[in-house]
């Protein structure tokens, strides 16, 4: 993975440092922008609607790869955080914030509950952590659910579309300009911190908490800018989600969202941008394939699908125990072997 | 090197675990420019008194100077402000990070920007970045581990991992450098390589050095100063002359008065 092409050299450190070394490299992302650009001239509401789904789901798993698989930090409250996000952007926007600064409002709200719920990492580890983030989860559970004059309690809270300049983005196609956009902005965040000093420094609490500490790393003061960073992009997810759902309940960010959020940088690759990116798309699309599969089934074989439908959790279970067993690195390094390979074809060795 | 000035001084160092006394009143002191040793027997109380200089553990009694000023109550990652720096007995690399990324990380407290410069990668931390990687990039050529530069750590071979260690302790351009057995389970090669090192960055960068070896050969080669450790007291110190020719650090050796000569 840190191979190049022969014949690729580097004037300056900066230039090897970009994003992106190589021409192909830029062309091959730039088409890709281009095909994503014209997509809602094409395709129907249903598949514009995963693929915001989706755009969404890679901001909430980028910022918990930060957290967990980049600063080695476990959370099972990440979906709580989105929720807090989406419950606070909601309600400055239902104030009349214009559509951005309700995001950033709920994003700023997310990362100074995420810190709080930080600070017990200082002392806790591992599975001690993931308790104390699970209590995390559970108790923003319980202030969604209760405190109705703000959250509007198990009735919800509904929100209006975005409106910027006075331009409703209020269609699957058109809001997802505006999902894309928040989204690129998101991943580059996370890139740009960790190809610097704080992502260098998580990587070393990940790695070695006590030579991280030598070479003067402040554990409690870098602990929690991932904590606040991870929330605060987790908050801008979920304010993404409250105004393009338009309606926000309690349920919508359980325990089951933290899991799958885990799931997804199981899936994708710990610790990997582009691992976070994969395992979005996948978790994403696992249900919605699950339902194309019974639908199709269900002329061939009606008794399979009514057998498949209730088993769909379990086929999520199953999926995550197949690849922490088979592919532990995720399918980011499925994706690093096969670019490898076409990198030396024909030249095998 | 002799009548120069203390650079750290241990003064009456106890280090009490709930019934061990890893070490009673320890007094030493490392001159400018100089490398000093510490040996002793395994259990003798070495790695415990580079965890109380470079703040892993706190003394439980005494005082340690740095500069002339007082290190106790300065917390870990503030040494490295100090001039402090140091290596593990045991590999304690970022393995997951490249080579030059764990020089980097080294560099850590010399990179003057914080979170926002990062989000943004614009302007300062850019410059930043630009700055100290030309110098870490010096530090990897000075180490031969040019090779090495973008190859995840925890995969490389052990030798050249201990290198890298030294390279990220080198890489916060300390004044003084804390040495855990930076040869051990080296080969013959390997551990002329790091010896030869060591004398470089003592000799040509100025780096003062405090060394623990088992290696004696090595520590009689490189050291200007000697300082016997045993059961956590000190036994003895002086020039490496002085102490291979110590009776009581010759017993202190199990009576086998050539291990001191053959290292262990
Ligand atoms: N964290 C700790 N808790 C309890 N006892 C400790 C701890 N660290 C060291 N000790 C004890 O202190 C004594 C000195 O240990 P230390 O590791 O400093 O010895 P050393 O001289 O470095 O030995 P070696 O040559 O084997 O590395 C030993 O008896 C050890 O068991
Ligand atoms: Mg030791």
């Amino acid at each position: 993975m840190s191979m190049q092409k022969c014949g690729l050299f580097y004037t300056t450190y900066g230039r090897e440092d970009g994003l992106f070394p190589s021409r192909f490299q830029k062309i091959c992302l730039a088409l890709f922008f281009a095909v994503l650009l014209i997509c809602p001239q094409f395709m129907n509401s249903y598949v514009m609607s995963i693929m915001n789904l989706i755009l969404i789901a890679i901001i909430g798993a980028v910022s918990l790869n930060l957290l967990t698989g980049v600063c080695g930090q476990m959370s099972l409250g990440h979906g709580a955080f989105l929720g807090v996000g989406a419950y606070g952007a909601a309600v400055f926007s239902n104030m009349g914030a214009p559509f951005f600064l309700a995001l950033l409002g709920g994003g700023a709200v997310s990362a100074m509950i995420g810190m709080i719920f930080g600070i017990p990492s200082l002392r806790l580890k591992g599975i001690y952590l993931a308790i104390s983030t699970l209590a995390a989860q559970l108790i923003l559970e319980y202030v969604f659910l209760h405190a109705g004059g703000l959250t509007g309690g198990a009735n919800g809270l509904p929100v209006d579309a975005p409106e910027i300049m006075g331009y409703s983005f209020d269609t699957d196609s058109k809001i997802f300009y505006l999902i894309l956009f928040v989204t690129v902005l998101c991943v580059l965040v996370v890139t740009n911190v960790i190809r610097s000093r704080p992502g260098r420094a998580f990587v070393a609490i990940r790695d070695y908490h006590q030579s991280a500490e030598n070479v003067g790393v402040n554990l409690f003061a870098f602990k929690l800018q991932a904590f606040g960073l991870s929330s605060f992009l987790a908050g801008v997810a979920g304010g993404l989600w409250a105004h393009y759902t338009m309606y926000i309940t309690p349920e919508q960010f359980s325990m089951g969202l933290s899991i799958s959020y885990l799931a997804m940088i199981i899936i994708g690759g710990m610790g990997s941008v582009l691992g976070s990116i994969f395992g979005a798309i996948f978790i994403t699309l696992l249900p919605e394939m699950l339902n194309l599969l019974t639908s199709s089934l269900s002329g061939v074989a009606p008794d399979l699908s009514a057998i498949i439908v209730p088993m769909k959790e379990g086929v999520f279970g199953l999926m995550l125990v197949l690849f922490l067993i088979f592919e532990p690195e995720g399918l980011v390094r499925k994706w690093r072997l096969t670019k490898a390979y076409w990198k030396l074809y024909p030249f095998a060795y | 090197m002799n009548g120069s000035s203390p650079l750290l001084e241990v003064q009456e160092v106890s280090l009490t675990f709930k019934n061990v006394a890893a070490l009673s009143r320890v007094s030493c002191s490392v001159q400018k420019g100089s490398i000093t040793s510490l040996i002793g027997p395994n259990g003798a109380g070495k790695t415990s008194m580079l965890n109380c200089i470079s703040g892993r553990y706190t003394p439980t009694k005494g005082k340690i100077n740095m500069s002339g000023r007082e290190l106790s109550g300065v917390a870990a990652h503030k040494r490295t402000g100090f001039g402090l720096a140091r290596t593990f007995q045991n590999i304690a690399l970022f393995r997951g990070l490249s080579v030059l990324d764990n020089l980097m990380v080294g560099r850590h407290s010399r990179l003057d920007y914080g979170l926002l410069a990062a989000i943004f990668y614009l302007g300062k931390a850019r410059a930043e970045e630009d700055r100290h990687r030309h110098r870490v990039e010096e530090i990897i050529d000075f180490l031969n581990l040019s090779p090495y530069r973008h190859q995840i750590a925890g995969h490389l071979p052990y030798g050249v991992q201990k290198k890298v260690e030294l390279g990220r302790a080198l890489a916060a351009e300390p004044e003084l450098l804390l040495l855990d057995e930076p040869m051990a389970g080296m080969n013959l090669e390997e551990t002329e390589d790091m010896a030869r090192s060591i004398l470089d960055i003592n000799e040509e960068w100025g780096v003062t050095v405090f060394l623990v070896e088992h290696d004696m050969g090595v520590v009689m080669d490189l050291s200007d100063h000697v300082v016997v450790l045993d059961f956590g007291r000190v036994l003895a110190s002086g020039t490496p002359e002085a102490i291979q020719n110590n009776p009581k650090v010759i017993s202190a050796y199990l009576g086998d008065d050539d291990a001191l000569y053959k290292g262990r």
